[in-house]
């Protein structure tokens, strides 16, 4: 993270760049309703977005990845942790070196999962798409304009369906509008929470290719949040895995594929069904579900369902390795001389 | 545990004399209210085997749950339902409250995507499977809870013995689509009704509950018909497929067979929209458009307005099934061999 600073707007500079990421939340309870427990959603992340690439989160539920997204887009506070947009500060006043949220805001934009309950079922959609920039100064005819503009860029004819309101498109249709309505900014980083998995799979496949046109048209970065491995698998160029609050392994996307080095991967990858009758799974990868981030296990947060669990993992928390070209992975096996009987078995 | 398994005289009942598990004829089923009619399912004949495991496999507004929901009578009041429905030989539109109240959980269970909505909030585990042993067998509250026990083991439930005890919202996702799984079995039934039971659950849960599934099915020789829209489930779980849209099966046939070449252009576009590995930058092939509105039928093939291959002939009439390989079907014009209203 020591290239952090250097080369502030440049090409070279990190869109985005996280450091110690954090977001606990208690859980209140008790006579006098005082904390009695946390939740560790994110507990301690570090990544980068690159410009111009699609990074993949991939996890299972719980293990923070919306907590995750809703960081990026300053819809919660931190608890602690640094978060760099193409080199400044975000939420410090712009004289002291820093981008203010409202700024950012404007540079990053999300899509949501649920399509309708992100949209005011009161208002046509084109009002919708014109909202944010009149309230960012744009005038109102110019709004308008450009919300017209947007509609016919995301596939839907603005003369058919601009006075339309939200229930009276299909599901597809309304995860357009969102798409249309989050590039209403010209934003530079468009965080996608789970933007196709309530679409139907002859629908998921329409708006993933929207998704590509529109980055390649716009000049975009994602960040591109799923549970479908297949999906992340098919979009990104980067993939991070989150288990627990903690990322278990990040790097490009073939080599998550090709050369998963953390279990939990080989395991998440493992599970998937296969395509084909003929290659039926006879055992199931990992046994027991995600643990409750409430109190995660200590060490090695993985090691409760991992085949390869050792003293060390329950002992000392995994330094993430670099397995080389990016690609990194926290856990003790990756580690030459960790005290791990397999370390170094997958060292580079 | 063999107690759970043994199933006394089912196959006999069911299996013998070609006499099929389910038999569904021009099944139609239309939701009348005062402002529209939506017509669900349009004529559906299927067929299940004792043993078998058929998956429906289609979109939403399809009509695949609603065909489901109807061969256990769940439908609402709302439901005009006409057609032949019958399991393990018996007319389930003719049976009356409390033969249909017999039925249900006895010889047929059904397993729902939600546990949490398809569990008693306020019951333990162990009482809501107890209470079906009870009500079905007449057993005593203790041979209940001792065959509760035993159903809690038979799912993998981690100690069954405490879990017994636990509410429905102490269980974890996985756990709990378990333990709704283990209330469905209480009662040895004939024949199992998935409602896509594993899309809520996590990748790694997911296919821990589909092998758990695939092994009680094989265990206890039920057949399943399992509603799916996830091609990968099916490939993990059916022995055949029937895919439906816009209240129609366009195909049916082996899931091998249907997944390495489907004959029907809908289940052809299904496959190439489908993401899954090495199609990483490639375009992916999309059906254009949307899936119909079902309030008028459409008058010929409901899919030519999405489909790549479609002409004037299609708008003619809706087509019949053909069947250009035994055990295989598909309603498309376009597809060679004879026509047949039924299978061979």
């Amino acid at each position: 993270m020591s290239t952090i600073d250097q080369d502030r707007g440049g090409p070279a500079q990190p869109l985005l760049g996280l450091r110690g990421l954090k977001k606990h939340f208690p859980i209140r309870g008790g006579m006098f309703g005082g904390a009695v427990a946390t939740v560790r959603a994110v507990d301690g992340i570090d990544f980068t977005v690159r410009k111009g690439e699609t990074l993949g989160i991939v996890g299972e539920s719980g293990c923070g990845k919306s907590t995750t997204a809703r960081l990026l887009m300053r819809l919660l506070a931190l608890d602690a942790g640094e978060m760099l947009f193409d080199g400044e500060p975000v939420g410090v006043n712009d004289q002291a070196g820093g981008i203010g949220l409202k700024d950012y805001r404007r540079q990053v934009q999300m899509v949501f999962q649920d399509s309708y309950a992100s949209l005011n079922p009161r208002l046509p959609i084109e009002d919708s798409i014109a909202f944010a920039p009149k309230v960012h100064g744009v005038p109102a005819r110019e709004a308008a304009e450009r919300a017209r503009d947007l509609l016919a860029a995301v596939g839907l004819s603005p003369a058919q369906f601009a006075r339309r309101y939200p229930h009276e498109l299909s599901g597809g249709q309304r995860q357009r509008v969102n798409i249309a309505r989050a590039l209403a900014l010209q934003p530079r980083l468009v965080i996608l929470d789970e933007p196709v998995s309530a679409l139907d799979k002859s629908v998921e496949a329409q708006v993933l290719n929207l998704l590509m046109d529109l980055k390649e048209k716009f000049g975009l970065t994602y960040v591109f949040i799923s549970h479908d491995l297949n999906v992340v698998q098919y979009i990104s160029d980067r993939v991070l895995v989150m288990y627990l609050g903690i990322v278990a392994e990040q790097g490009p996307v073939d080599a998550i594929y090709d050369r998963p080095a953390h279990p939990y991967t080989q395991a998440l990858l493992a599970s998937r069904p296969a395509m084909d009758p003929g290659k039926r799974r006879m055992e199931p990868p990992l046994t027991g579900d995600p643990p409750n981030p409430v109190n995660p296990p200590s060490g090695c947060r993985f090691r409760t369902r991992c085949p390869f669990a050792e003293a060390v993992c329950s002992e000392r928390v995994p330094i993430s390795a670099d397995l080389g070209g990016g690609h990194e992975a926290a856990c003790h096996m990756a580690v030459p001389g960790s005290g791990h009987s397999g370390a170094g078995r997958l060292a580079a | 545990m063999s107690d759970v398994l043994e199933r006394p005289g089912v196959a006999a009942a069911a299996g013998t004399a070609g006499t099929p598990l389910v038999r569904l004829t021009d099944l139609h089923v239309k939701f009348v209210t005062r402002d529209r009619t939506v017509h669900a399912v349009n004529g559906v004949d299927m067929r299940l085997d004792a043993g078998e495991v058929l998956c429906i496999l289609g979109e939403s507004g399809s009509g695949k749950s609603v065909t489901l929901r109807a061969l256990m009578r769940l439908l609402p009041k709302t439901a005009k339902v006409t057609g032949g429905i019958e399991v393990g030989g018996r007319d389930v539109q003719a049976m009356d409250e409390g033969t249909l109240a017999d039925f249900r959980g006895g010889d047929v269970a059904m397993i729902f995507q939600e546990p949490m909505t398809a569990l008693d909030p306020v019951f333990t585990i162990g009482r809501q499977i107890a209470e079906t042993v009870q009500r079905h067998e007449r057993a005593s509250r203790a041979a209940g809870m001792a065959r509760a026990l035993e159903l809690l083991e038979l799912v993998q439930i981690p100690s069954a013995k405490r879990r017994l005890d636990a509410y429905p919202h102490e269980l974890s996702g996985g756990l709990r689509q378990r333990a709704m799984i283990a209330v469905a079995l209480a009662c040895r039934p004939k024949l199992l009704l998935a409602d896509e039971p594993t899309t809520a659950l996590d990748a790694t849960v997911q296919i821990q509950v589909l092998l758990l599934l695939r092994r009680l099915q094989e265990q206890m020789g039920m057949g399943v018909v399992f509603v799916t829209h996830d091609l990968g489930v099916a490939g993990e779980i059916a022995d055949r497929v029937a895919v439906m849209y816009a209240g129609k099966v366009v195909e049916e046939g082996p899931v091998d067979a249907m997944m390495r070449a489907p004959l029907h252009p809908y289940p052809k576009g299904l496959l190439g929209a489908t993401v899954h590995a090495g199609m990483r930058g490639k375009r992916l092939t999309t059906i254009p458009g949307a899936p119909p509105a079902l309030e008028t039928l459409p008058a010929g093939c409901a899919f030519a307005p999405r489909c790549s291959e479609a002409e004037p002939a299609c708008l003619e009439g809706v087509p019949a099934l053909r069947g250009p390989v035994p055990g295989r079907l598909a309603r498309c014009i376009k597809v060679p061999g004879s026509r047949m209203g039924q299978e061979p």
